[in-house]
C-alpha cells in the first residue's frame, strides 16, 4: 500500500445548475418567451468553491443541512456531472452509490434484475455469474428469484440493491445515505457489511445526516452550508462545531 | 474507444434484454406482434387500394409491402427511440453511463422486428413468383444506411424530447406527412417528373425506392441513389452524435 497517496481531489469546484423557465414549457410557450424576451435561465450555484483532498485510507464526511449542495457535489464527483468550474482529478477506479434503488425495472424478474443492477455498477458478466448466488443469499431472496421485482415489498427491494451494491471494490468509493438499510437483523447485518467495505475500500466520501455515525467513521469531516464550505479539517473539532450550529449558534458558521 | 466497447457490453447486452422482455411481457403471442402488426397494416391497404380503387401495378403486393416494411422500421425505431432517454432519466441521473446506450438498445429491438418482418417479405416475394436473384444481397446496403438513419434519427428526437416534451405528439404528425409522402401504396405515373424529383429529398422515399428497384425491377439502382441513401443515413447520425456530445451535460438539468 502507498499511503498518502492522493486519489481523489476537488480543486475550488463549482456546481451551477440551471434554473428558471426552462423546464417542462412547451415547444409554444418556450417560442412566446423567446419572442418576448421573456425567457429567463439562470444559475444557481448548488456548490461553490468546494476543495479537498481524499488519500489512501482516509473518509472524507460531509455534513451540512438540507440544500447544502451534498448531494451535488457526489454527483460531480462520480462523473454524473460536471463542475462549471474547477475540477475533479480522480486517480482510481470509482464507485459512487448514489441511490440504491435507482435503475430497477418493476416488470423484470429479480435475477433480470439483480443482473442489470450489476452492469449498470460496471460488474463485469464473469463477475456476476459468479457473485450471484451470493447475492441473493445476502439478500435472502433465495425463494424470490423469479418473481417479478414489482411484486417485492419495499423492504426486499432495498436488501436486494444493498445487496448488490455492496459487492464493490473500488478504489474510491461514493456513498450518500446509504449506510444501512432494512430493518431489524438486516440492518445491523448491512451496517457490518458497510463497514466492511469502507475497511477495506481504499478511499471513502460518505454523506451522511447521522453526526454519529460521520463522528464514528470519518478521518476528516467537510462541512457545507449553501453550497459554501464552512470548514474542512480534523473530525471532532468539525463535528462540534457544526452540532454548536445545529443547536442554534449562528456564530458557528463563521469562526 | 475499443476499450469502451468492452467496459459497457455487459451494461448493453442487459439492456437490449430488459428492453426487449419489457415490450413482450404479458402479451400472449409476444414476438408475433411485430409481424403481425405490420401484416395487417399491409392487408389494409393491400385490400384498399387494389380492390376499392383498383390498379394495374405488376406485383402490387410487394410494392406495397417493400415500402410498409421500410416506413414501420422507420417509425418503429423511432417512436420507440424518441422516448428512450425520458424513460431512463431515473438511472442516468443516479449512474454514470453513456446516455446513448438506452437508444442503441432500443433500436437493436426495432431491428429485430425489422428483420423479421423482412423474412416475411421474402416469403411473399417468393410467393408472388418473383425470382431470387444475388442482386437482393445488395439490399444489405440500405439495410445498412437506415440503421443509420433511425439510430441519428432516434439521437435527435430523443434529445429534443428532454427538451420538449411535445415533441411525441409532434412527431405523430410528421410521420402521418412523411408516409404520404413516401410513395408507399401509390405509384408516381401520373405525377410531374419535378414532383417526382422533390421525392427524394425525402430519405425514406429513397430507402424504398432501393428495395423496389432491387426486388421489383430487378435492376442495380443508379450510383447516384446509392450516395442519396449513404448521405441522409450520415447526416442524420452526425447531427445525433453532435447534439448528445452537446448537451450531454444539460440532458440532466431538464429531466
Amino acid at each position: 500500500m502507498n499511503e498518502g497517496k492522493i486519489l481523489l481531489e476537488a480543486r475550488d469546484v463549482e456546481i451551477a445548475y440551471k434554473i428558471g423557465d426552462f423546464r417542462d414549457i412547451g415547444l409554444k410557450e418556450w417560442f412566446t418567451r423567446k419572442l418576448t424576451h421573456n425567457y429567463r435561465v439562470e444559475k444557481f450555484k448548488a456548490v461553490d468553491g468546494v476543495s479537498f483532498t481524499l488519500e489512501r485510507g482516509e473518509l472524507l464526511g460531509i455534513v451540512g443541512t438540507n440544500g447544502a449542495g451534498k448531494s451535488t457535489l457526489l454527483k460531480a464527483a462520480s462523473g454524473i456531472m460536471e463542475p462549471s468550474a474547477g475540477s475533479f482529478v480522480r486517480r482510481g477506479s470509482i464507485s459512487a452509490l448514489l441511490e440504491l434503488g435507482s435503475g430497477f425495472d418493476g416488470e423484470l424478474t429479480v435475477r433480470e434484475n439483480t443482473y442489470l443492477r450489476g452492469a449498470m455498477l460496471g460488474y463485469t458478466e464473469k463477475f456476476m455469474d459468479d457473485t450471484y448466488g451470493d447475492i441473493i443469499r445476502f439478500a435472502e431472496l433465495e425463494s424470490c428469484q423469479d418473481r417479478p421485482f414489482k411484486q417485492l415489498s419495499t423492504g426486499m427491494q432495498s436488501r436486494l440493491a444493498f445487496s448488490i451494491a455492496s459487492l464493490v471494490e473500488p478504489e474510491i468509493l461514493i456513498l450518500d445515505e446509504v449506510l444501512s438499510v432494512g430493518d431489524g437483523a438486516f440492518r445491523e447485518k448491512s451496517a457490518r457489511k458497510m463497514e466492511e467495505i469502507i475497511q477495506s475500500g481504499a478511499a471513502t466520501v460518505l454523506v451522511s445526516h447521522s453526526l454519529e455515525q460521520v463522528r464514528q467513521l470519518s478521518t476528516k469531516v467537510l462541512w457545507l452550508h449553501h453550497g459554501r464550505q464552512i470548514a474542512l479539517g480534523e473530525t471532532n473539532a468539525v463535528c462540534e462545531r457544526y452540532q454548536a450550529f445545529l443547536d442554534g449558534d449562528q456564530s458557528a458558521l463563521t469562526v | 474507444m475499443l476499450e469502451k466497447y468492452r467496459k459497457y457490453k455487459f451494461l448493453f447486452k442487459q439492456l437490449v434484454k430488459r428492453d426487449f422482455t419489457r415490450k413482450y411481457k404479458r402479451t400472449v403471442l409476444g414476438m408475433a406482434w411485430s409481424i403481425i402488426s405490420p401484416l395487417a397494416n399491409l392487408l389494409i391497404m393491400y385490400l384498399v387500394f387494389s380492390r376499392l380503387f383498383g390498379n394495374n401495378v405488376n406485383h402490387y403486393a410487394i410494392y406495397l409491402f417493400a415500402g410498409q416494411l421500410v416506413f414501420s422500421y422507420f417509425t418503429d425505431a423511432t417512436n420507440m427511440g424518441m422516448s428512450a432517454l425520458l424513460n431512463n432519466a431515473g438511472i442516468f441521473t443516479k449512474v454514470n453511463v453513456p446516455k446513448y446506450l438506452f437508444l442503441f438498445s432500443q433500436n437493436v429491438s426495432s431491428l429485430i422486428n425489422f428483420a423479421l418482418t423482412m423474412v416475411v417479405f421474402f416469403v411473399f416475394v417468393a410467393i408472388e413468383g418473383i425470382p431470387f436473384s444475388w442482386k437482393f444481397l445488395l439490399l444489405l446496403f440500405p439495410t445498412g444506411c437506415m440503421i443509420l438513419f433511425n439510430t441519428g434519427l432516434g439521437l435527435i428526437l430523443s434529445a429534443l424530447q428532454v427538451f420538449f416534451r411535445d415533441m411525441q405528439y409532434l412527431w405523430g404528425i410528421m410521420t402521418q406527412l412523411i408516409m404520404w409522402v413516401s410513395a408507399i401504396f401509390y405509384t408516381l405515373d401520373s405525377f410531374t417528373p419535378l414532383f417526382r424529383r422533390l421525392l427524394y429529398c425525402n430519405p425514406l422515399f429513397v430507402y424504398i425506392t432501393y428495395f423496389r428497384q432491387i426486388v421489383l425491377n430487378g435492376a442495380v439502382p443508379s450510383p447516384a441513389l446509392h450516395g442519396l441513401c449513404a448521405l441522409y443515413a450520415l447526416l442524420a447520425f452526425a447531427i445525433g452524435c453532435i447534439m448528445y456530445k452537446r448537451y450531454n451535460q444539460e440532458f440532466l438539468y431538464y429531466v
